[in-house]
């Protein structure tokens, strides 16, 4: 082990901890207070930490006023095939990148680091019309389709590192043994990956749930509209209706943090390979 | 670090060198491998010719990696090359909303717009600001917590379940959140701050021009500092225990520790993180879009939100030119990065 901590280094160490948990949970904490207190409370002096009374009336507008069950759905359907088609994608392209040596290899890691620095908005435009040629705009496959491309680069990166983690000659084994070079990845390199491809399925899903400005230019009616564009609803006006918008806030959140919650040990494994290859 | 070393914990798949080793060694050999399978009659799936073995295994080699990587090029090149190419041009043509009628080309005129603009040394001079003073608290903070974490302690798991969660928001919502926190009459930091006693009246954080990008910087440094935490955490676990013992045994101090082995064994991680975290930092409009929308006063405003702003006047010819402005600073910057980190990393490896 390393050496053993003095006493006051634990007590400075374990302040600290205690400190940042408490600035990381804060927000959260205080939007969920905000969203639990009756419209009328939320400005009212002086600010309750605890409201005296409870109220799920933010809760219920949202899915009577507005249709947030849409939204929901929309979003939940959205993320979820965009995350998984693109960790498929990116897991043969990071195989290739990973196991083989080819001239224009260093070229397409660019490529892919390059996507990383294209602002959104100098595409929106262009993508636009594209999208309107594809009869794809205000579509939910059109979104899809748009966010698979988005995941692809960052995830193909994270996956390269996790496969240049496992030895060759495991899969040049089963290869002996008989099985085609697809039957040796998808039978003994996947099962060996899982906590990559969890991590990768995850980092996908929740970028495409919280998207926003492809899904704002390409989702029109009210229908398609995905959590982030009703969010943003919210704030196209003047005011911002802050008892809607903190119960909106809670229910976007929710999703992704469960799956975080749950997860996190895979995200740590699967980064971990990730991260020492960059 | 000894051979025997690597062989104790071979499930360990973040050992860099063990595993990386491994396979090189066996890819240097792989050729011979393949071949010595099809000559000794073990059963290969295709009859192989001799003396002509390369080649054709290179042909099948080429056209596996064609067919693996095609899914992924057609997709990046249609919805994300595409529309980039397809939308530089338009940085050099008048192209305006208000009058789609004329859409000539007009050389740099555009260029020359962006950089005219009086906001414009405001906007770069926050662009600055935003980016250091994201990456170097992000950094520091995720560091020491990655240290910490990466001994057990109880309840660590619920803890690191707890503080990663930032990563799984939006930019766009977490500027809504602190938004609210921030709110000069309702805010929950005027409360606690006057609570404290540390101010006397409240702040109005989002509409001073002195405190609004403070209170940016806040949020950023709340939601960035799980990503280096969770990367450099990842790395500290490559690091073989012995380079711990035998510092410890020669008498090392914490401080040594850390700068001369810690920071040099995980520097390749550090620096890509870095690099990787400062275009994403760069590129990153959403929170001050939700937080502040580059006010007041534009005191927020950095590139990318400038370019929004720009897009939604309708001047795509404009905002096109400084979306090209921006893809050739990022490019430069990380190429002078790799440089300028390439040697410490052919060092290292």
């Amino acid at each position: 082990m390393i050496g053993k901590e003095s006493t006051a280094g634990r007590a400075a160490k374990f302040t600290f901890l205690g400190l940042w948990l408490v600035f990381t949970v804060f927000p959260l904490y205080w939007i969920t207070i905000t969203s639990l207190k009756a419209p009328g409370d939320i400005f009212a002096f002086p600010i309750a930490y605890w409201p005296e009374n409870f109220s799920l009336e933010n809760y219920s507008g949202l899915f009577g006023k507005a249709d947030f069950g849409v939204y929901l759905t929309n979003s939940l359907i959205i993320a979820t095939v965009a995350g998984a088609v693109a960790t498929v994608i990116s897991m043969l392209s990071a195989y290739v990148l990973a196991r083989f040596e080819f001239r224009t290899k260093s070229a397409l890691l660019m490529a892919a680091l390059v996507t990383q620095m294209i602002p959104t908005f100098i595409a929106l435009g262009p993508l636009y019309l594209l999208m309107t040629d594809l009869k794809m705009v205000d579509n939910r496959l059109g979104l899809i389709l748009v966010y698979i491309a988005v995941c692809i680069p960052f995830c193909t990166v994270m996956l390269r590192g996790f496969f240049e983690n496992i030895p060759d000659a495991l899969e040049e084994a089963a290869m002996i043994d008989g099985l085609s070079r697809f039957g040796a990845l998808f039978r003994v390199l996947l099962p060996v990956m899982r906590p990559g491809i969890v991590a990768a399925f995850i980092f996908n899903f929740v970028n495409c749930w919280n998207e926003l400005f492809l899904s704002v230019t390409l989702m029109n009616s009210d229908s398609n509209k995905t959590v982030p564009t009703a969010l943003n609803g919210f704030i196209s006006s003047f005011n911002i209706d802050w008892g809607s918008m903190s119960a909106a806030a809670v229910l976007t959140i929710l999703p992704t943090m469960l799956l975080f919650a749950f997860a996190s040990r895979h995200i740590v494994q699967g980064l971990t390979a990730g991260a020492v290859k960059g | 670090m000894s051979t025997a070393s690597e062989a104790t914990d071979p499930t360990n798949p973040t050992d860099p060198t063990g595993p990386k080793k491994a396979a090189k060694d066996t890819k240097a050999t792989t050729a011979t491998k393949t071949g010595a399978a099809g000559n000794g009659g073990a059963p290969p799936v295709r009859k192989v010719q001799q003396g002509r073995r390369k080649p054709e295994f290179t042909a099948r080699r080429g056209f596996l990696i064609a067919v693996f990587m095609a899914p992924a090029a057609i997709f990046v090149a249609v919805f994300t090359y595409y529309p980039m190419i397809a939308g530089s041009q338009m940085a050099f043509r008048h192209w305006n909303l208000s009058d789609l009628t004329d859409t000539s080309w007009v050389g740099l005129q555009n260029f020359h717009d962006v950089f005219a603009d009086p906001a414009w040394g405001t906007v770069l001079g926050n662009t600055g600001i935003w980016v250091i003073g994201s990456i170097v608290p992000q950094l520091v903070i995720g560091f020491a917590l990655a240290l910490w974490l990466r001994r057990r302690f109880p309840f660590r798991g619920l803890y690191q379940a707890l503080v990663f969660f930032p990563w799984a928001i939006s930019g766009f919502l977490i500027g809504i959140l602190f938004r609210w926190m921030f709110n000069s009459e309702f805010g929950v930091v005027n409360d606690l701050l006057q609570k404290a006693g540390l101010i006397n009246e409240p702040v109005a954080w989002l509409a001073d021009p002195d405190t609004a990008m403070f209170a940016v910087l806040v949020a950023n440094v709340w939601y960035g500092v799980t990503f280096f935490t969770i990367m450099i955490l990842a790395a500290l676990q490559s690091i073989p225990e012995e380079l711990y013992e035998a510092s410890a045994l020669d008498g090392a101090g914490k401080v040594r520790t850390l700068f001369q082995i810690t920071i040099p064994y995980i520097r390749v991680t550090l620096a890509l993180t870095v690099l990787l975290r400062i275009i994403w930092i760069f590129n990153f409009p959403d929170l001050i879009f939700g937080m502040t929308g580059g006010g007041p006063n534009n005191e927020t405003h950095i590139v990318t939100t400038w370019m929004i702003k720009i897009t939604q006047q309708g001047d795509y010819g404009r905002a096109s030119a400084l979306g090209l402005v921006i893809v050739a600073g990022l490019l430069l910057f990380a190429v002078f990065f790799l440089l300028a980190t390439r040697e410490k990393r052919e060092v290292r490896s």
